[in-house]
């Protein structure tokens, strides 16, 4: 198993609905392929630094996922077919990688706790990961 | 008359006191995030381009790495490839 990092950006044109289906898709592909989704990142509606396909405009999203690299292939394909996607970049985690999105992790929890948000940012993520594996 | 003459073996030491360094062996940098664009943006010029190695100071391991994510965040638009004013 190795572990990928997956960031895309959809079109802007998307209703919210629209961006959690298909965020749900590409959920989905990973689980049908053999692997799991790690964690994941709504960045939401972003300015581009240059237009593309004439918008300027789109929704980041990033997934941290392991697979087979066998995975990767069909993955992209799926990306490549979809024209609500505008790009999207796959990459290799090595371990630093890792290592560092880990410690990333454990700062913002480690922030978010001072507020006396952290029952609620503990259990948000609870309830998105049983609400996934029941969709899937 | 000879002695009177100022005359240097070595270099002289103007402006050569600042020590040249690589920022990301100090700080003891593994890895150097893409998704990050304002960190990146102080390696690049502004017109957009990458800093070369000899004005940045970095070391060749790191100047690699980091011109690597300097161009994955021009793939996913969170820099851009032609700038006027950066910076």
């Amino acid at each position: 198993m190795n572990r990928y990092e997956t960031v895309f950006i959809m079109t802007p044109v998307l209703s919210a609905d629209q961006v959690t289906e298909t965020v749900e898709k590409y959920r989905a592909l990973i689980i049908a392929n053999g692997g799991k989704t790690v964690h994941e990142d709504a960045w939401g509606l972003r300015k581009l630094a240059y237009p593309i396909q004439k918008k300027s405009t789109g929704f980041y999203h990033l997934i941290e996922w392991e697979a087979e690299g066998s995975a990767v292939l069909p993955f992209e394909t799926e990306f490549r077919r979809d024209e609500r996607i505008l790009r999207f970049l796959t990459t290799a985690m090595e371990k630093h990688h890792i290592a560092y999105a880990e410690s990333r992790r454990d700062k913002s929890n480690r922030k978010a706790e001072p507020k006396q948000e952290a029952e609620v940012v503990v259990e948000m993520p609870k309830k998105e990961a049983s609400t996934s594996e029941e969709k899937a | 008359m000879a002695d009177k003459k100022v005359r240097y073996l070595k270099s002289i030491e103007i402006d050569t006191k600042a020590e040249r360094y690589c920022r990301f062996r100090k700080k003891g940098f593994k890895y150097i995030d893409y998704k990050d664009p304002d960190f990146l943006l102080m390696l690049c010029n502004p017109q957009g381009k990458i800093l070369p190695r000899r004005l940045t100071g970095t070391s060749l391991k790191y100047q690699r790495k980091a011109s690597q994510a300097i161009k994955k965040a021009r793939h996913l638009a969170l820099m851009p490839y032609v700038a006027d004013n950066l910076n």
